[in-house]
């Protein structure tokens, strides 16, 4: 919304990952409202608190939905949004701050459930918008604003954690590659469960992997995003554990199950055995 | 000598039949018209650890549990130390002699209730035991007891006669024992049988079924004491096309489910205490700022922290009020009595819709446990208010105003950004002065809207006035019944609107000489936030984790009237 609104005060660092991504988000939205008779309104797009957060803000074109709430609580606010109208196409928007570190209880509870959204996370590897602190997914022993003699905790590392989560559909894209990483977003949006798509999306003041990401022919740097093998079985859990441990960023759809019913069907089968009885009746039970 | 009210504490250990036993008197003794509530608190233990419940039954509505103990049922030694010295002069204590004998205490008999229900058949009728002792006491027609009995346990299930008959035989052998004693305290007069259709629940079903009633569709809950049973009877009950109940993972998850389900157009609620609102707080904040409707239920216990689990107090008034860091005043209604748990609740919904925005309805432990006979609620005389909806195109300025604005809701034209940052008219964010000035004013103005004028008031011209809040009223009112019978010249208001006051009310107060306000906490929350809108408020303070004594507060308002008006 920044074209149209020149009071919004918040701007992206010139090169900033998340421009990638955004971009990413736009063309699959688009995609979205040529392949299907929903409206843009159908959108509704959760944002974390962060630089990424902001991408709320910042969409061009038609208008989604959206929330910008609190740090670290963007999937139980999704959550309740899906649920109160699962027909709704229901976008995380998080940072790897928001998302891994304050947000990380909420992953679990929503990949057990299923809950049908699709969670794009913009990994930087550091806190950008208090000024370049230590995140999850920053390197061991880097050193931060605040980790001034390196960081000592283990870098983490999200692919495992949403596979061992039991998330039903993982993918991984770069915030360089915004039309294959709209294809996963779609992917994921169209995904019948809870679908997690992280990006590699460098920070360009506080944490520049762009070019280790992307390499560097002439200086003879290999890129370290690599297109996920053809061959790759998606709908086989331990080729998916097995591909994440391998050295450099896979690129694509690491896994998908598209068989286990989401949480809004569940809950619809749920209803079936309960009986549904009004006020009066309820009072009635308590009559003497 | 005929008696108007009956009061009976049942003091044991947790499983051993205290809780069952109250009830069980309440239920049968409304079941032919007379008024009962009970009392209860629990130990924070599944099993054992000691436990106590209170009935009353008169022959008007019950305001408290009374402090007056007709008479102790002790089912062990402990409680009858606990508890002996409350018996009123002439009162009787029951105890349990299969457990411990009492020597020389010529106010007491014993009452083999193992034993006795063994030779029923059935170990389960050992509560009859009691209720049929008691019964005798007060000359209870055993007819009332009996068709009580039958009543209940006519469940369709091929053992119900059998059951039926060996609880009948309970209430026999309870009342021929207690014949045998020679005890006997008087005739309960003949109860007056209402004319209407009355309901016997407890505050937290009644603040269920009145959500409910007023169009909840959106439940979402974390089990904690005392508020799980709210979670329990939505889960059972808030069911049909549109709804949704779910135990979640925290009450951090509660709170922000609630703001996606009200964003989405849902009414939205869930019930916590203490330690769960703390979690609540940002979330609160959140909705305040992008402006949800949705409803938090804070049933109060006792202490910061892990505290007092299942002890009543009311100390959580100015967080309630105050939730948030930054400016926030949220709106607060505080219930007294079951009945207001049911239409406090409604309240609570249809404010939130109204203001769009959250609510926070406060009921206490000693409430949320109480089982009372109430009127059944007229659900054709009920409001229920929807919020008001846009319906125009997308573009739209939805933070525009310096008062409500309607409320586009998702999936249809009209987007915009639910913005927990200041925010311009579209929801982006802006940390621009004009901004945060217009949105800050137009989040208080829209309290206005709320401004009602429904409170209750006695003897309005008194200088001085007794001014309880929650579930303090019962007590106060009694006490206040007492001194004005006393011919004391003194005044009584009352409200469940917290904030906004009503305004009529606010300005009465304002003109009093003194205003006295009882509440279970140490610092006199209500009357603190009374002074700072021009009362001249003092509490009578009292945090023991029980509910006030009617004696405590008649001696303490004749101490406060003496010094404070000299």
């Amino acid at each position: 919304m920044s074209k149209r609104n020149p009071e919004y005060d918040f701007k992206w660092c010139p090169g900033c990952g998340d421009f990638g991504v955004r971009r990413a988000i736009e063309f699959a939205m688009i995609d979205r409202l040529e392949n299907t008779d929903l409206p843009i309104e159908n959108n509704v797009v959760v944002a974390g608190i962060g630089c990424s957060g902001n991408l709320v803000h910042l969409l061009e074109g038609q208008q989604p939905y959206g929330i910008h709430g609190i740090h670290g609580r963007s999937l139980p606010i999704a959550f309740g949004v899906k649920m109160a109208n699962p027909e709704l196409n229901v976008i995380v928007v998080a940072g790897d701050g928001d998302f891994l570190s304050i947000g990380g209880e909420h992953i679990g509870p929503q990949a057990a459930r299923n809950l049908n959204i699709c969670a794009v996370v913009m990994d930087n590897g550091v806190y950008g918008l208090t000024k370049g602190q230590s995140s999850p997914t920053s390197k061991s022993g880097a050193i931060t604003s605040s980790t001034p003699f390196g960081k000592i905790e283990a870098q983490a590392d999200p692919l495992q954690l949403y596979l061992t989560h039991g998330a039903t559909f993982v993918a991984s894209g770069f915030s360089g590659q915004p039309r294959e990483l709209a294809q996963l977003i779609t992917r994921g949006m169209n995904h019948p469960g809870f679908a997690m798509v992280h990006v590699q999306s460098p920070c360009t003041t506080y944490n520049d992997f762009f070019i280790e990401m992307k390499g560097d022919a002439k200086n003879g740097i290999a890129p370290l995003v690599q297109p996920i093998p053809e061959e790759h079985d998606a709908s086989n859990i331990d080729a998916a554990f097995e591909l994440i441990q391998k050295p450099g960023v896979p690129i694509g759809v690491i896994y998908e199950d598209s068989n286990v019913a989401t949480l809004d069907q569940k809950v619809v089968d749920m209803r079936s055995k309960a009986r549904v009885r009004d006020a009066d009746a309820l009072l009635g039970d308590f009559e003497f | 000598m005929q008696m108007r009210d009956f009061v009976v504490r049942f003091a044991g250990e947790g499983g051993q039949g205290v809780v069952t036993s109250a009830e069980g008197l309440a239920q049968a003794s409304t079941q032919v018209g007379y008024h009962a509530l009970t009392y209860a608190t629990f130990p924070s233990q599944i099993l054992g650890g000691p436990t106590w419940t209170q009935a009353r039954i008169s022959t008007e509505t019950v305001l408290s549990a009374g402090d007056n103990i007709d008479v102790l049922v002790a089912f062990n030694e402990e409680a009858y130390e606990n508890h002996r010295s409350e018996v009123r002069d002439g009162g009787v204590i029951i105890f349990n002699s299969n457990d411990f004998e009492i020597e020389n205490n010529p106010q007491s008999f014993g009452l083999p209730i193992d034993e006795l229900a063994r030779t029923t058949g059935n170990n389960r009728a050992a509560n009859m035991i009691v209720i049929g002792a008691l019964a005798h006491l007060v000359n209870m027609p055993q007819q009332y007891l009996k068709d009580f009995v039958t009543d209940r346990f006519t469940r369709g299930r091929d053992n119900d006669e059998e059951i039926i008959k060996s609880n009948h035989q309970a209430l026999d052998l309870g009342r021929s024992h207690a014949a045998e004693s020679g005890f006997n305290l008087g005739e309960l007069a003949d109860p007056i049988k209402p004319d209407y259709q009355q309901v016997m629940m407890k505050g937290n079903e009644a603040i269920s079924v009145g959500a409910i009633a007023a169009g909840l569709n959106f439940y979402a809950g974390y089990p904690i004491s005392p508020a799980t049973t709210v979670l329990l009877y939505m889960e059972r009950n808030l069911h049909g096309e549109g709804k949704f109940v779910y135990q979640v993972g925290s009450e951090i998850e509660a709170i922000t489910a609630l703001i996606g389900g009200g964003y989405a157009g849902k009414k939205a609620m869930t019930a916590t205490a203490g330690p769960g609102f703390s979690l609540m707080s940002e979330g609160i904040g959140l909705a305040w700022m992008s402006e949800v409707p949705l409803v938090v239920v804070d049933v109060q216990r006792g202490g910061p922290a892990t505290g007092l689990p299942t002890k009543t107090e009311q100390s959580d008034l100015m967080s309630c009020m105050y939730p948030a860091h930054g400016d926030v005043k949220l709106p607060v209604i505080a219930v007294g009595t079951v009945e207001e748990c049911f239409y406090g609740a409604i309240k609570a919904l249809n404010w939130a819709e109204r203001y769009q925005g959250p609510v926070i309805l406060m009921t206490e432990m000693a409430l949320a446990e109480r089982v009372q006979n109430i009127p059944r609620p007229d659900l054709s005389k009920i409001t229920v208010e929807d919020r008001l909806t846009y319906d125009g195109n997308n573009g739209y300025k939805r933070y525009e105003g310096d008062q409500l604005s309607p409320m586009p809701i998702p999936g249809r034209p009209g987007a915009y950004v639910a913005n927990g940052s200041e925010h311009d008219d579209v929801g982006d964010t802006t940390h621009l002065p004009s901004h945060h000035i217009s949105n800050t004013e137009r989040r208080f103005n829209k309290i206005e809207l709320l401004k009602e004028n429904e409170y209750e008031s006695q003897n309005p011209d008194s200088e001085i006035c007794i001014v309880p809040w929650g579930g303090s009223k019962g007590p106060a009112l009694e006490a206040f019944n007492e001194l004005n019978a006393e011919g004391m010249d003194i005044g009584f208001y009352y409200t469940m609107l917290l904030n906004p006051l009503p305004p009529e009310m606010l300005e009465q107060l304002r003109s009093k000489k003194l205003v006295i306000v009882p509440e279970l906490n140490y610092q006199g929350q209500f009357s603190s936030i009374l002074r700072s809108l021009s009362v001249n408020a003092v509490s009578i303070t009292q945090y023991t984790g029980l509910p006030f004594r009617v004696k405590d507060l008649v001696s303490e308002i004749k101490n406060l009237t003496e010094t404070k008006t000299k």
